[in-house]
């Protein structure tokens, strides 16, 4: 960047319920109860948003411009200055980020929703694959999760009973989370004896199918302060994507979540590890944590996904931006001062976002 | 403080009806290797790049920006997807130069596309939603009632819709990229030409065509120090605004989020009359009786006269004193995702001189707008030869 | 072998289950009784039909439900002439913005019953539905709307509408 770094914070973070399946509540019902928290946790309403951002996904809806009838969960008049990407909403975050950089505007409201549920998720997925040489062939992402799980157990970087130890303490974790879909306390070995999906990943390696929705408030400077008693301050953040080849990857690495971290200045401590106490990881496969904790150096004295993660619910298009909530409602509660929030993209982890929050505007003192 | 941002390349592939000779991949590769040719700059020296496209099912294509990374040189760098409905060529162009004007980024290469013969947009537009009826017959079916709504409460005669539709055909023959060049375009050819969604007849329509723009936007540190072949356009204002698709009072032909989004523009750039103070201008007309109404919703000519402006052949090159859709605008091309950023990257070559036969004489500022969904998502952009 | 090969066709089919949402069921269930039911804003006041949830301008639940009747007006319309896939209504056809007695904003609704070049604005119509046996939770149920013979509507009843 060319200039210094404007202090921008989250202020309030809410999130819906994730449930495997919302039958009674359209997407707009969904939103407005959390749309509604956040503003009320400031004692804002929608006048007093700058920008309003959003990320979602027509192919998840079934309907083409289906963000649009999400707007009518913030109400849009007078007329908005709103903007809205097809991805998940951390990219959201990151675009309101990026113009509260410019000084104008204070506040940002983000939003995204998805509901896995309504269509066969199996097959739309497939549908973000290269439409010429490997839509058409129709794989699984699980399959596809599969072949970047195997490539690690073949590398000797980690074993199943590794993955089970995520999805384990992923499940354990998430019983602390009101929000979580899958919790419970069984242990890695227990896991172990269930039957593979495709091999070599079992049901619990998988991310839950859920429906939700989550909705973050960002201030900017004087204003954050203004707003919450300890807001949570992103010290950095950006993202990189990678080839869309899987063959033209090595997919026991991530090396775009390396280099987002770098940019966002995510500091190494003289272990290599980053001093923060905590990361939300954005690892929808138990075995792509593994490889985001060697992508981002993280040290065994940083808590990994305490909300649960992923593998507890995966509202895709929502999962990503879950994660900044989660790692910053850690700081704005008090119970941390440092935290990394991770959001990815695409198969296999092909594009990934960095996200570096702390309690000081400036980051470790 | 936002930092200064210029368009300093801009590209565009040959628009047509299908373009079987590339890929989505080619298609969108082909407008921005001329971008950056333009730009004088290798793909190694962009730092971002944020590519919007309509809807997904269009092509059937779920996040296109997944496959389409290697092909625009994306690799190892920040991409993002932008999807705003019709509007979204242009808000993509907003969102990229935003990474400039933030300081975030230096060079931002952004792209907007649409392989419409690889869909069915008339099917893509109107799936069909459970518990409504199957009515909506595309997007001309959305708009013909709201433009018969114009023409009672301004009392325009019927003919005004031919006359945009001669006048934005005959500009795209002095377009070589232009997907419509009607040769022999007349008054009477388009009258005669069958009615779709009365009162909207087939030549007033917008065609569907594949397609691909390109620009790259630039930091003033690099724009000053880059050797181009014409001068940077220098963004002096740039606004979107949203407004919900439907409430109670809504006024959908004149939208306030329109007015809004133009107040906002003009404001940065300091314009208080747009007609005498812009020299031309890019404008989202998909349907022709959309340039009276944008003339009003633009501040060009006051409510209920914009269908004189066109009348009075105000909007032609030829003679006309605010030349609209000098490039023969959406009416003569239209790669749905890309046509708002059409327009955004010919008012910037508008700006730089390089419009060629379709270049409006003495051009200081240019107008480039896009709006999208029912009538309810605009952006627009004003850029300057000089720096604002 | 010699032709190189310009395009191919990749079918895709996905099937999707819609929830209509809670506001939405309600005006549903509605429709299999056959009656209109709208839903009022707290904030504004403003009866919205269908409803969708949310007031689209305030961003909070409708909650009152009220009865609108059969009648209404067109306040615009346009005759759809152009074919195309997953059409099933014969062109030409008339495809109207319907404002009913009562409610605050139109809908879309198919005119019949009134050749396509008698339409106007302002013109006086009602509800035609499917026989009761016939009735369903989904808009299928009103058949079309057609004139009702009542004198059109002045232009001023209905241009803060369009």
């Amino acid at each position: 960047m060319s200039r210094p770094v404007r202090p921008v914070a989250v202020v309030a973070f809410a999130q819906s319920k994730n449930v495997r399946r919302e039958d009674h509540r359209n997407e707009v019902e969904m939103l407005m109860p959390v749309v509604g928290e956040v503003f009320a946790k400031v004692g804002l309403t929608k006048d007093d948003m700058g920008f309003v951002c959003s990320g979602s996904s027509d192919y998840l809806v079934g309907a083409p411009f289906s963000f649009v009838m999400a707007l009518d969960a913030v109400g849009a008049w007078p007329p908005l200055r709103e903007s809205h990407v097809e991805m998940d909403g951390a990219w959201a975050l990151y675009e309101a980020w990026t113009l509260l950089q410019e000084g104008d505007l204070d506040t940002a409201l983000v939003y995204s929703f998805g509901r896995s549920s309504p269509s066969q998720l199996h097959k739309v997925l497939s549908l973000q694959l290269d439409p010429y040489y490997v839509a058409p062939l129709w794989p699984d992402p699980v399959a596809l999760a599969a072949l970047q799980a195997q490539a690690l157990i073949d590398a000797g970087v980690a074993s199943e009973a590794d993955f089970a130890e995520v999805a384990a303490r992923s499940r354990r974790d998430a019983m602390a989370n009101p929000n979580a879909q899958v919790t419970g306390d069984r242990s890695a070995e227990e896991l172990l004896g269930d039957d593979y999906v495709v091999a070599p990943l079992r049901r619990h390696t998988l991310p839950p199918i859920s429906d939700g929705c989550a909705a973050i408030i960002l201030a900017a400077g004087n204003r954050a302060r203004d707003l919450c008693d300890r807001p949570a301050w992103i010290t950095g953040i950006d993202h990189r994507i990678e080839t869309h080849q899987l063959g033209a990857r090595d997919l026991t690495v991530s090396p775009s979540t390396t280099k987002a971290a770098e940019v966002a200045g995510v500091a190494s401590g003289s272990g290599g590890s980053p001093r923060v106490e905590l990361a939300e990881l954005h690892a929808p496969f138990a075995s792509q944590e593994i490889i985001l904790r060697r992508a981002l150096h993280l040290g065994d004295a940083v808590a990994v996904n305490p909300s649960g993660g992923a593998l507890a619910a995966n509202a895709l298009m929502v999962a990503g931006l879950t994660r900044i909530g989660e790692a910053a409602q850690r700081i704005m509660d008090g119970s941390a001062n440092s935290a990394l929030a991770h959001a990815t993209s695409g198969p296999c982890l092909q594009q990934n976002l960095v996200c570096a929050l702390h309690a000081n505007p400036g980051g470790e003192a | 403080m936002a930092e200064r941002c210029a368009v300093i390349g801009v590209g565009q592939t040959r628009h047509a009806s299908a373009r079987t000779d590339v890929s989505i991949a080619g298609l969108v590769r082909e407008a921005a290797a001329r971008a950056l040719e333009d730009a004088a700059l290798d793909w190694s020296e962009i730092d971002a790049v944020v590519i919007g496209k309509a809807p997904d099912m269009f092509e059937g294509v779920m996040m296109p920006e997944l496959y389409l990374a290697p092909a625009l040189g994306a690799v190892g760098k920040p991409m993002v997807r932008v999807h705003t409905a019709g509007s979204v060529g242009g808000s993509t162009a907003i969102v990229a130069a935003h990474l400039v004007a933030s300081g975030v980024h230096d060079r931002v290469l952004t792209v907007a596309f649409e392989k419409q013969s690889d869909s069915d947009a008339m099917w893509a537009l109107s799936v069909p939603q459970p518990f409504s009826p199957p009515l909506l017959a595309g997007a001309g079916g959305y708009f013909a009632p709201i433009i018969r709504a114009y023409m009672r409460r301004s009392g325009a005669p019927d003919h005004i819709g031919i006359l945009v539709a001669v006048k934005d055909r005959l500009h795209a023959l002095k377009n070589p990229y232009a997907h419509l060049h009607i040769e022999d375009i007349s008054f009477d050819m388009v009258k005669d030409s069958i009615m779709l969604w009365d009162p909207i007849r087939y030549l007033e329509t917008c065609p569907s065509s594949d397609g691909a723009a390109a620009m790259v936007l630039a930091s003033e540190r690099v724009a000053d120090s880059s050797s181009l072949a014409a001068p940077p356009a220098w963004i002096h204002g740039m606004a979107m605004r949203s407004e919900p698709t439907m409430f109670a009072g809504r006024d959908q032909v004149n939208p306030q989020a329109g007015r809004d989004c133009a107040a906002d523009v003009y404001g940065q750039a300091g314009i208080s009359e747009p007609r005498r103070e812009i020299q031309v201008a890019e404008v989202y007309v998909p349907f022709s009786w959309y340039e009276p109404m944008w003339l009003e919703n633009l501040g060009f000519a006051p409510e209920g006269e914009g269908w004189k402006l066109t009348d009075a052949g105000a909007t032609s090159l030829d003679g006309g004193d605010i030349p609209w859709n000098a490039s023969g605008g959406v009416l003569s091309s239209n790669p749905i995702g890309a046509s708002g950023m059409l327009r955004f990257l010919e008012a910037a070559m508008q700006a730089r001189g390089q419009a060629g036969e379709h270049q409006v004489e003495g051009v200081h500022r240019a107008l480039g707008h896009a709006y999208g969904g029912g009538s309810q998502f605009f952006a627009m952009w004003v850029l300057g030869t000089d720096k604002p | 072998m010699s032709e190189p090969v310009t395009t191919l066709e990749t079918p895709i089919h996905i099937d999707y289950q819609f929830t209509a949402g809670q506001a939405q069921s309600r005006f549903l269930k509605g429709i299999s009784e056959g009656r209109f039911l709208g839903q009022r804003c707290p904030k504004c006041n403003k009866v919205y039909v269908p409803p969708r949830g949310s007031c689209p301008t305030d961003g909070v639940a409708t909650t009152d439900e009220v009865e609108l009747g059969n009648s209404g007006t067109v306040t615009t319309y346009c005759v759809v002439n152009v074919p195309f896939q997953g059409q099933s209504i014969e062109i030409p056809y008339i495809c109207a913005q319907v404002l009913l007695d009562g409610a605050n904003i139109a809908f879309m609704g198919l005119i019949q019953e009134i050749p396509a070049d008698q339409v106007r604005m302002g013109l006086r119509v009602e509800a035609v539905w499917v026989d009761k046996s016939e009735l369903r939770p989904n808009l299928s149920s009103v058949k079309y709307f057609r004139p009702s013979g009542e004198p059109d509507a002045p232009y001023e009843s209905f241009e803060e509408y369009l």
